[in-house]
C-alpha cells in the first residue's frame, strides 16, 4: 500500500479495500515512527487530517468520489491552510496560524483530498538543501547523512520515505526538480501562471510556481488536474481552458525530437550523473525519438541573473514581516526602529538575511540600472535561448542537478557552491517554462533525476514523455531502505 | 531684491470606488478600526493584489477632464519603506509609467486666466492610520484606509503666489467632484495637498531649493502656510542663510511651518515594477467607454450658458463653479421657463447667501429648484413684488411650503385692480393735504412720500407701478 500509485489508491478506496481514515491513520503512524529522524514534516494535526478523511469516506460511500478523493497529500509549509500553522520554515512565522486557504489548498479540499501535514522547507524557500529551515534539517531517506535537496526538501523526503503518497512543492529556481532528483521522485514545475500563487507565501513573485511531487509522471498528471487552473485572485494566473493532463499519457513518442543542450553536459556536471542521464537518453532513442544537439548560450548567466532578481523581489516581499501585525516580534525594544531591527534580526535566518541585503542593494538608487535592470534584460536573452531551441526540438533533456545528494553541512559555508546546485533548473524559471524531473537511475547508490524541459503549456506532452519512460523503467518504483 | 515664489502641488485624491484598489474590502469612511481590513489590507502572508477596474476608470475620467495623454501601458511599482501603518512594507504606486500623462487646468485669479500644467497623475494605494492619542505609550494602527485608491496629481512648478496655488487647488477640488471621482471631503482626508515652495530672485530662470509642505487639508491653511513659508525663505536668504530641501508641516495654531525631516534622512524607496501585477493596458475602447459617460465639463458648460442663456461671462463662471450649483441652476431654469438671467441672480444672490449663512451645500438646499421656479413665476406675472418675493423665499426656506401657498396664506397677492388702487390713492390724497401742497410747490420728494403712504395703506400689496401712474395722473 505504501508504494501504491494514486490511481491504485483511488481504486483501493473505491473498492473499500481500505478507507480514507485507515489510509490516513496508516500514514500518520508511519510519520510518527520515522519523522522524528527524517524531519520531513513541521506540523501535523491528526485530528484535522482524520476529519477530512472521514468526510472523504462519506463522499466515497455516496459514490461522489473524484480521482483524488480520500487520498492524503503532504502540503509544503509555504501554502496557507486555514486553521493550520503555516511557518514557511521560519521562526518569523513559528506561531502563525493561517486564517485562510491558499488556492492550491482549496483545490485539494474541493477534490476531497486529505491534508496529511505541512512539510519542512528551506526558510522562505531560500535554499537547495533544506538546511536553512528554522525547524531543523531534513534527512534524505536514501542516505540519512545527506540532504534531500531544497527548498521542497520536506515534501521530497516525505514522499521518498513513503510518509505521503505525494506532496506539493514550489519551485522558484529548482525547488521542486532538484529535491525530486536527489530523492528519486517525479516532480513538475508548471509554466508560470498555470497554478495560482494565491496563498502561497511569496519568495520571488515573478519566478514562484507551485507544482506536484510524486512517484510517477502519471501521479503528477492526476495532481495537475487539481492544482492547475485560473484564479482571479492572482493577477498573473493565466486564463486558459481547463485541460486534462492525463490525456496524452499513453501517446507514442515516435518522432519526438529531444534537444540536448551542450552547456548542460559541460564542466560542473558530475560524471556519474552524466552517465545516468546519457543512459536515459539512450533509452528514449529506443522509444523512437530523435536527439539533436542544441545550445543555450546564456546558461552561465542564469545564476547571476537569478541572484539579482530573486533577492530583489524577496527583499520587498519579506518587508511585511515587521512584527507589527502577526508573526514574531522581539520581546524588548525601546523605539520603532529598534522593534523592526530586533524583530527581523531574530526572526530571519542567515540565508534569508543575506538575500534581503543583496536584494536591497541591487534595488538601491545608483545600483538599480547596473544590477536589476541589467538582469531583467539578460532574463529576456535567456528566454530567447529557449525560443530558438524549441525551433529545433520538442523537449529539452539534461540533468536536473549537477550531482547527487551531498552530505549535510558540506555546502553550508559556501553559498556560491550551494547556488550552483540550481545551474540547470534556474533558467527555466527565468523563462517561465515548465520543467520536470523524473528518476533515471542511481550513481553510487544515490538517485539521479533526468530533467525534461518543455515549451510553454506543454505539460501534458512532458508528462507523456515521462510516463512513456516509466513504462519501460522501474527507477520510480524503487524505495530507499530502512523505511519499513 | 525682488523675490519670486515658485509653487508646485501634489494632490492625493481618494477615488470614490466602493472597494479598495487591490481588494474587495469596503472603502467607507468612519467604520470601527480595522473592521474594513481584509487579508490583503493586513498583508497576510501569501495574499496578492488584484486591480480594481473602477479605479482605472476614475483615472481615465480625470485624464479626459484635463485634456491629458492617457497612458496606454502603465506600470505599477513598489515604493519600499517601513512604517507601521504601511502593512506590506511597500506601497503599490506608479513610478516611471503613470496612467495619466501631461495635461492642463485653467485657473482664474482676479481677472486673469492662467493655465497650470499638470505633469502626471498616477494610481496608488493609501496607507492606514497611526493613532497616537488613544493608547498610553503605544501607537494604535487602523488599517481601514490601507488600500483606498488614490490618484496623485502632480503639477509643474507653475504657480507664482499663494493665491494662484489656492485657486488651482480649489479648481481641482471642484473638478474631481464635478466628474464624480472624489467626494472632496477635506476633513476626512479625501483631498490632501502637498505644496512645494521655493523662492528665487525675480527674473532668474533657475529654481531655488524647495521645501515641501505636507498634508494641507484646508484652503485657508494652504494660503497661510504658503505665505508664511515664502516669507521665511526670503528672510532666511536675505539674512545670508541657505534653504535646505526638507519636508515641513504647517501648524495652524502658530501659523508657522516647521521641518519634519531633512533630505539627508530621506528614504531610498527602491522602486521596481510590482511582479504581482501585470502592466495596466488601456485600449481605445476603454477610453471611449469612459468618454461616453463623461459629464459636460465646467469650461464647456460655461460657454454654453453664455450662448444659450445669455449669461455674462462673470455669471457663467459663478454658476459653473460647482456641479451642484450648475445642476440647481439648470433645473430651476427649466422649471421656470422664463428669463435665465433672473434665475442666475437668485441662485448667486439669495440662495447662495442663505446657504453660506447655514454652511450648507446646494444639494441640501431647503428650497428646491422647482420651488424657486414657482416663486419666480409669481414675480414674472406680477402676482407679487420683488420685495415680497424676498419674504416668500424666506418662508420657503423656513419650510412653509411652495410660493403659491405662502402667497395665499399670507395674503401677499399684489393688488393690480386699478379701481381699488384709485380708491386708495384718493384716500391718501385726502388725508395728506400738506404733502400734496408741498409737491405742487415743486418739492419732488413729497411725491415719494405719497407713494409710500399708498403702499402702506395697501399693506404693501398695491402694484407700485400702478400707484405711481395713478398718483401722477391725479396730481397733474
Amino acid at each position: 500500500m505504501i508504494n501504491a500509485s494514486l490511481k491504485d489508491l483511488a481504486t483501493a478506496l473505491g473498492a473499500r479495500q481500505i478507507s480514507s481514515v485507515e489510509l490516513t491513520q496508516l500514514l500518520l503512524d508511519r510519520i510518527a515512527r520515522h519523522n522524528p529522524e527524517i524531519n520531513a514534516y513541521i506540523t501535523l494535526d491528526a485530528e484535522k487530517s482524520l476529519a477530512q478523511a472521514a468526510a472523504a469516506d462519506v463522499l466515497i460511500a455516496q459514490g461522489k468520489a473524484g480521482p483524488l478523493t480520500g487520498i492524503p497529500f503532504a502540503q509544503k509549509d509555504i501554502f496557507c491552510a486555514k486553521g493550520w500553522r503555516t511557518t514557511c520554515g521560519s521562526k518569523m512565522l513559528e506561531n502563525f496560524v493561517a486564517p485562510y486557504d491558499a488556492h492550491i489548498i482549496s483545490q485539494f479540499d474541493a477534490a476531497g483530498a486529505v491534508n496529511l501535514g505541512k512539510t519542512n522547507m528551506d526558510e522562505f524557500a531560500m535554499g537547495s538543501s533544506n538546511e536553512t529551515s528554522y525547524f531543523g534539517k531534513v534527512q534524505n531517506p536514501w542516505d540519512r547523512a545527506r540532504v534531500p535537496g531544497g527548498s521542497s526538501g520536506g515534501s521530497a523526503a516525505a514522499v521518498a520515505a513513503r510518509l505521503a503518497p505525494a506532496a506539493t512543492g514550489t519551485d522558484t529556481g529548482g525547488s521542486i526538480r532538484q529535491p525530486a532528483s536527489l530523492c528519486g521522485l517525479s516532480g513538475l514545475k508548471p509554466t508560470y501562471g498555470v497554478c495560482s500563487r494565491y496563498g502561497m507565501i511569496a519568495f520571488a513573485s515573478s519566478l514562484d510556481q507551485a507544482g506536484p511531487m510524486a512517484k510517477s509522471a502519471e501521479d503528477l498528471a492526476l495532481m495537475m488536474n487539481v492544482m492547475a487552473g485560473f484564479d482571479s485572485r492572482d493577477s498573473t494566473s493565466l486564463q486558459r481552458e481547463k485541460e486534462d493532463y492525463t490525456r496524452n499519457l499513453n501517446k507514442p513518442l515516435a518522432g519526438l525530437r529531444i534537444g540536448l543542450p551542450k552547456e548542460y553536459f559541460a564542466e560542473g556536471l558530475d560524471a556519474g550523473v552524466a552517465q545516468v542521464v546519457l543512459d536515459a537518453i539512450a533509452q528514449y532513442r529506443k522509444l523512437g525519438t530523435e536527439t539533436v544537439e542544441i545550445s543555450l548560450p546564456n546558461t552561465q548567466l542564469s545564476i547571476p541573473v537569478y541572484y539579482v532578481l530573486a533577492p530583489a523581489e524577496a527583499s520587498s516581499n519579506l518587508s511585511r514581516y515587521d512584527g507589527v501585525r502577526y508573526g514574531h516580534r522581539a520581546a524588548e525594544y525601546t523605539d520603532l526602529m529598534g522593534m523592526y531591527c530586533k524583530t527581523r534580526a531574530e526572526g530571519f535566518g542567515a540565508e534569508v538575511k543575506r538575500r534581503i541585503m543583496v536584494g536591497t542593494y541591487v534595488l538601491s538608487a545608483g545600483y538599480y540600472d547596473a544590477y536589476y535592470l541589467k538582469a531583467q534584460q539578460l532574463r529576456r536573452l535567456i528566454a530567447q535561448d529557449f525560443e530558438q531551441a524549441f525551433k529545433q526540438c520538442d523537449v529539452i533533456m539534461g540533468p536536473a542537478a549537477p550531482g547527487t545528494a551531498f552530505k549535510t553541512g558540506e555546502k553550508t559555508d559556501d553559498p556560491v557552491a550551494m547556488y550552483l546546485e540550481d545551474l540547470y533548473t534556474i533558467a527555466v524559471n527565468l523563462a517561465g517554462l515548465p520543467g520536470m524531473s523524473v528518476p533515471a537511475g542511481f550513481s553510487n547508490g544515490l538517485p539521479v533525476g533526468l530533467q525534461i524541459i518543455g515549451n510553454y503549456f506543454s505539460e501534458a506532452r512532458m508528462l507523456n514523455v515521462g510516463h512513456a519512460y516509466q513504462q519501460v523503467t522501474d527507477w520510480h518504483t524503487q524505495m530507499p531502505k530502512g523505511i519499513e | 531684491m525682488q523675490w519670486e515664489v515658485v509653487i508646485g502641488l501634489e494632490t492625493h485624491t481618494q477615488l470614490q470606488t466602493r472597494t479598495k484598489i487591490f481588494s474587495g474590502a469596503s472603502t467607507a469612511f468612519g467604520a470601527e478600526p480595522n473592521t474594513q481590513a481584509d487579508a490583503v489590507s493586513i498583508a497576510l502572508p501569501g495574499v496578492l493584489p488584484v486591480l480594481n477596474r473602477e479605479a482605472v476608470q476614475c483615472a481615465i475620467r480625470f485624464g479626459l477632464a484635463i485634456d491629458a495623454e492617457i497612458g496606454r501601458r502603465s506600470v505599477f511599482a513598489r515604493k519600499n519603506y517601513f512604517y507601521p501603518d504601511l502593512p506590506k512594507g511597500y506601497q503599490i504606486s506608479q513610478y516611471e509609467l503613470p496612467v495619466v500623462g501631461k495635461g492642463k487646468l485653467t485657473i482664474q485669479v482676479g481677472d486673469t486666466e492662467k493655465t497650470i500644467r499638470i505633469t502626471r497623475a498616477h494610481l496608488e494605494e493609501d496607507a492606514g492610520k497611526s493613532l497616537h492619542g488613544d493608547f498610553h505609550g503605544m501607537t494604535g494602527i487602523d488599517l481601514n484606509r490601507a488600500g483606498t485608491p488614490l490618484l496623485e496629481i502632480v503639477t509643474e512648478p507653475d504657480m507664482r503666489s499663494a493665491a494662484e496655488a489656492v485657486a488651482y487647488a480649489k479648481k481641482l477640488h471642484e473638478l474631481v467632484q464635478w466628474i464624480g471621482i472624489c467626494d472632496g471631503n477635506m476633513q476626512e482626508g479625501s483631498f490632501r495637498c502637498d505644496v512645494n515652495v521655493s523662492v528665487r530672485p525675480k527674473g532668474s530662470d533657475k529654481l531655488g531649493t524647495r521645501r515641501e509642505i505636507k498634508n494641507l487639508n484646508s484652503f485657508r491653511f494652504m494660503q497661510q502656510a504658503i505665505e508664511y513659508e515664502t516669507r521665511w525663505q526670503i528672510e532666511t536668504l536675505e539674512d545670508g542663510g541657505t534653504i535646505h530641501q526638507a519636508t515641513v508641516l504647517f501648524d495652524p495654531d502658530t501659523g508657522e511651518t516647521r521641518a519634519m525631516r531633512s533630505k539627508e534622512e530621506a528614504n531610498d524607496y527602491r522602486y521596481f515594477p510590482d511582479p504581482d501585477l501585470l502592466p495596466l493596458v488601456i485600449s481605445e475602447a476603454d477610453i471611449a467607454a469612459v468618454k461616453a459617460h463623461m459629464p459636460e465639463l465646467p469650461e464647456a458648460m460655461k460657454a454654453r450658458f453664455e450662448q444659450e442663456y445669455g449669461l455674462t461671462a462673470y455669471d457663467a463662471v459663478s454658476i459653473t463653479s460647482s456641479r451642484g450649483i450648475a445642476d440647481y441652476f439648470v433645473s430651476s431654469v427649466t422649471a421656470f421657463g422664463g428669463e435665465a438671467k433672473l434665475v442666475a441672480n437668485w441662485v448667486m444672490g439669495s440662495v447662495a447667501a442663505k446657504l453660506n449663512e447655514a454652511g450648507q451645500d446646494i444639494v441640501d438646499s431647503p428650497v428646491s429648484p422647482a420651488q424657486l421656479a414657482g416663486l419666480l413665476k409669481r414675480t414674472a406675472d406680477n402676482t407679487i413684488s420683488g420685495k415680497m418675493a424676498k419674504e416668500v423665499f424666506e418662508a420657503m426656506w423656513a419650510g412653509e411650503g411652495d410660493a403659491d401657498s405662502i402667497i395665499e396664506q399670507r395674503g401677499l397677492k399684489q393688488v393690480s385692480d386699478s379701481g381699488a388702487i384709485e380708491a386708495i390713492v384718493d384716500e391718501v390724497l385726502a388725508a395728506n393735504a400738506t404733502m400734496v401742497a408741498e409737491y405742487k410747490a415743486g418739492k419732488e420728494k413729497a411725491f415719494n412720500g405719497l407713494v409710500g403712504q399708498c403702499m402702506k395703506a395697501s399693506k404693501g400689496k398695491a402694484n407700485p407701478t400702478q400707484v405711481n401712474e395713478i398718483l401722477k395722473k391725479k396730481l397733474a
